[in-house]
């Protein structure tokens, strides 16, 4: 975890280097007629589709909507609004009901007692598997999609909640008692600011594993969001559509990933290593 | 007992009130499966405004007696009194620094040192002043908004005593503070240490494996043994402050000192190679 090193030009050359090697190795493949367009379609025929699928399906008309919300009324945008919406319910219920948890197990060996047996059978058990009972408990929809999410995101933040709690070095917890901390100042001046570093790994985590669930929520029951259109696509056979919705599905994860990785260096300016 | 040096009274008479009682005290510990006794019959009297220095090798007790002192660890057997008063739990009358620093490093400078005073329930306007004061003290002020992982260990050091001058404690506890600092920025922190102490007047035990830096500071070095750690000898030094560490008399007790050390040190030597061959 380094801090956004500032770009240059030659950093920028060298970041786009393979990339470009791919895309011309793809485009030679496309030209030489060995590959069936509808099998891989060329870089450009993607391009094309992509910006289509970004651009609004209908001429501007200032009668029926106004500016920005014809702008932002293409099919692509809605998609990754819909999966985004999606991916933050789910997050923010998964990540709500993990995070309580973890600081009580982290705490308390009691509740760790109870609690741990359980948590360790769930665990392994990929969120895609709770498709069915998805689908028998919330119907179809947006309800089963976040139940979903949330269990990916729920297991990662837990997890490593309960492992920042129990890993906080011994002698803060010395220094906050010589100093006359109670058990309450202990629990939010000291205990939970020292767990942050771990908390926040695992909201990463959480978060990365919600995209991907999302995606494969929406092949299920929706009929909007990224993973919903890919699927549609195939029907068609437009391979060019099904991959212009893949590249927009990396962009928009590599967007999350950038924006936790600003908020974690925001938050963990104190950390040692963060900036060295 | 080695006899005083010169005729100079001490800077604290022996007819101070005692602050500090530590009477009968055994620690035992437990430790995969055998028993070290790490204390055994310790018995001390520290005197308000004294400032002693615990000395003696790895192993010998020190660090666990300035424990049962802070309330960290209770002992096995035996007490200790602060003002008459049984220990049973640290508390900010009885301020301690870690030779790690101990500072939070999720707050900055001004934070860790206001920290003690926020848990007393002190009134925001005095709290900024006492801050600003300490920060001042202990020549801070330009570092308060630092984290302390942007700050050098002898800033670090200055920030654990600032935050514990804070809590305006009578009974300074101090465990190898200086221990991991290069040698000119601990002569200046026990130069520091030296004019806070008589400035406010406080009680300081301090720990310490180095035996120039106990007569440098103290008024009376206490040597203890190698397991189990017991009080060896307890040597008043009378030289006025500041004192040369050239001077014939500083070393001249240096000498006598080293030679109590270096028998607790071949003991723990021994111990250490036997411990090793054993395994």
């Amino acid at each position: 975890m380094s801090r956004p090193s500032r770009i240059t030009p030659a950093a920028l050359a060298r970041g786009a280097l393979v990339p470009l090697v791919v895309v011309a190795v793809w485009q030679a493949l496309s030209s030489s007629g060995m590959v069936n367009p509808t099998v891989l379609p060329s870089p450009g025929a993607v391009l094309v589709r992509w910006w289509h699928y970004l651009l609004p399906a209908d001429p501007y008309d200032p009668a029926q909507s106004g500016w920005l919300a014809w702008a932002l009324s293409g099919e692509m945008l809605t998609d990754a609004y819909s999966s985004l919406y999606r991916v933050v319910l789910g997050f923010v219920v998964g990540a709500g009901l993990a995070l309580p948890l973890g600081l009580l197990m982290g705490t308390s060996e009691r509740v760790y007692g109870l609690m741990d047996p359980l948590v360790q059978v769930l665990r392994p058990i990929p969120p895609i598997a709770y498709i069915p009972l998805a689908i028998l408990w919330f119907g179809l929809g947006n309800p089963p999609a976040v139940f979903l999410i949330a269990i990916g995101a729920f297991f990662p933040v837990l997890m490593n909640t309960i492992a920042g709690v129990r890993h906080v070095d011994g002698i803060y917890l010395r220094a906050a008692r010589n100093l006359g901390a109670g058990k309450l100042t202990m629990f939010v001046r000291v205990i939970l600011p020292a767990a942050t570093p771990y908390i926040l790994a695992g909201a990463r985590i959480g978060i990365g594993t919600a995209f991907i669930v999302v995606i494969v929520s929406e092949m299920i029951a929706v009929n909007a969001g990224l993973g919903f259109r890919i699927l549609e696509a195939r029907e068609f056979m437009w391979s060019d559509k099904i991959i212009a919705g893949m590249f927009t599905i990396g962009f928009l994860g590599l967007g999350i990933d950038i924006a936790m990785n600003r908020l974690n260096t925001h938050l963990l300016r104190w950390h040692r290593g963060l900036d060295s | 007992m080695i006899t005083a040096l010169k005729s100079v009274p001490a800077s604290v008479p022996e007819t101070a009130p005692v602050q500090i009682e530590v009477r009968g005290v055994d620690k035992v510990f437990a430790t995969g499966g055998h028993e070290v006794v790490a204390l055994k019959g310790i018995d001390l009297e520290v005197r308000h405004g004294e400032f002693i220095c615990l000395l003696g090798p790895s192993g010998c007790g020190k660090s666990t007696l300035l424990n049962a002192v802070a309330g960290f660890q209770p002992p096995s057997r035996g007490v200790v009194l602060v003002d008459g008063q049984p220990i049973t739990a640290p508390g900010p009358d009885r301020g301690m620094v870690f030779q790690e620093y101990a500072l939070f490093p999720w707050m900055t400078v001004a934070e860790n040192i206001a920290f003690g005073l926020q848990i007393k329930r002190m009134g925001k306007a005095e709290i900024a002043e006492r801050v600003e004061v300490l920060l001042h003290k202990l020549h801070l002020q330009d570092f308060r908004n630092r984290f302390p992982k942007d700050l050098s260990g002898g800033m670090r050091q200055r920030v654990a005593i600032a935050r514990v001058l804070a809590l305006d404690s009578p009974i300074l506890l101090m465990d190898e503070p200086f221990g991991a600092l290069d040698a000119l920025t601990r002569r200046t922190l026990q130069d520091e240490l030296l004019r806070i102490w008589e400035e406010v007047g406080k009680t300081v035990l301090f720990v310490t494996h180095s035996i120039e830096e106990s007569i440098y500071l103290a008024d009376r070095i206490v040597v203890m043994t190698y397991r189990p750690g017991t009080i060896k000898q307890e040597v008043r030094v009378e030289m006025p402050r500041p004192r040369d560490g050239a001077s014939a008399e500083f070393n001249r007790l240096k000498r006598d000192l080293a030679q109590m050390v270096m028998e607790e040190q071949q003991r723990f030597n021994a111990d250490e190679i036997h411990s090793v061959t054993a395994d």
